[in-house]
């Protein structure tokens, strides 16, 4: 049966997605288990990366490389690790002849300790890789004038960060994500710094169209009940922002009607 | 001619291409390829002439977030 979340589909460069999840596969403690945990989320996309030959010898070469064939879902290359716009291009290009795929997570770190986006160069980096034909998806800060800038180059979608990658904070900075959300128009997917549920649902119900997350199921107890508790809450928060939540009251007032209530009188 | 695989020195013919780079480290595919930080197609693995110096990166898939 069609269900109004069904129909509700996401749609980046042009092509939609009936899951507004995209999550990551990295740090699961088994394939195993990152299996179960993408069978269970059923998301967008998977993120991967690339890495040279032999440097990461558990992780690298055929087993995920099947894995990811396996399991059918749509590849979105990251750019992770990239220091510099040269840099940035080279990998996208490189996951472009690997993965088979123009779309791009591109990540251009500005500072190894917190990984924040380097701001003053991920535009012209995505410049770059648009004018290549990449579907960029740029991971960014919440800078409104930043994401109007890539918005500005040609990118179709922009991911600002709700924290910094891997701290599970959830946002840090609402008032600039409801301020971000409000003056773009283009899809505004929220990559990293989501740690539980709740923070999806909160971003989706100011009217984020999707999340990327993978620490926060990844090193969960349980990944694959986790996967789907931020697959629900994401699409909980995407329905109640389609909803239109009630206005705030500062008072309290009774729900249930006052006209009649028995053993009621006036002192 | 000295070049550098993956970080690595190594030791080629000076006639040598990135065909040759690339079967010396017995790379399993998938994998691309740059040279000096710029990528090089798979189609012109061949044709790709080395010279002193250089920098080969052969990546694989690996999980990312």
């Amino acid at each position: 049966m069609a269900t109004p979340e069904n129909k509700d589909l996401l749609t980046l460069y042009g092509e939609s997605f009936s899951s507004r999840l995209l999550l990551g596969t990295s740090r699961y403690p088994s394939p195993a288990v990152l299996q179960a945990a993408v069978e269970q989320a059923r998301p967008a996309m998977l993120t991967a990366s690339l890495r040279r030959q032999g440097a990461i010898q558990e992780e690298s070469g055929q087993a995920f490389w099947q894995l990811l064939k396996q399991l059918g879902v749509p590849v979105l290359p990251n750019t992770a690790g990239c220091h510099g716009v040269q840099e940035a291009i080279t990998t996208a290009q490189m996951a472009r002849e690997v993965f088979e795929t123009s779309w791009i997570k591109l990540e251009v770190i500005g500072d190894d300790y917190t990984l924040q986006p380097d701001t003053l160069n991920l535009v012209e980096a995505a410049e770059a890789l648009i004018k290549d034909g990449f579907k960029v998806l740029p991971y960014t800060t919440e800078d409104l004038v930043l994401c109007q800038r890539l918005v500005d180059v040609g990118c179709q979608a922009v991911m600002p960060w709700a924290a910094p990658i891997g701290t599970g904070k959830g946002p840090v900075n609402p008032y600039a994500m409801r301020t971000l959300r409000e003056r773009l128009d283009v899809p505004m997917i929220v990559d990293a710094g989501l740690g539980r549920p709740s923070h999806a649902c909160t971003v989706m119900e100011w009217g984020y169209d999707g999340v990327l997350l993978n620490t926060a199921v990844a090193l969960s107890q349980d990944p694959a009940a986790m996967a789907l508790a931020f697959a629900n809450a994401t699409q909980a928060g995407r329905l109640a922002w389609r909803s239109g939540a009630m206005a705030e009251q500062e008072a309290a007032q009774p729900s249930t009607p006052v006209l009649g209530t028995p053993f009621w009188h006036h002192p | 001619m000295k070049v550098l695989i993956n970080r690595q020195p190594y030791e080629l013919d000076e006639s040598a291409t990135l065909d040759d780079a690339i079967a010396m480290i017995q790379a399993k595919p998938p994998y691309a390829a740059a040279v000096n930080t710029q990528f090089v197609p798979r189609t012109q693995y061949r044709q790709h002439g080395l010279r002193d110096g250089d920098q080969i990166e052969i990546i694989s898939p690996v999980t990312g977030g």
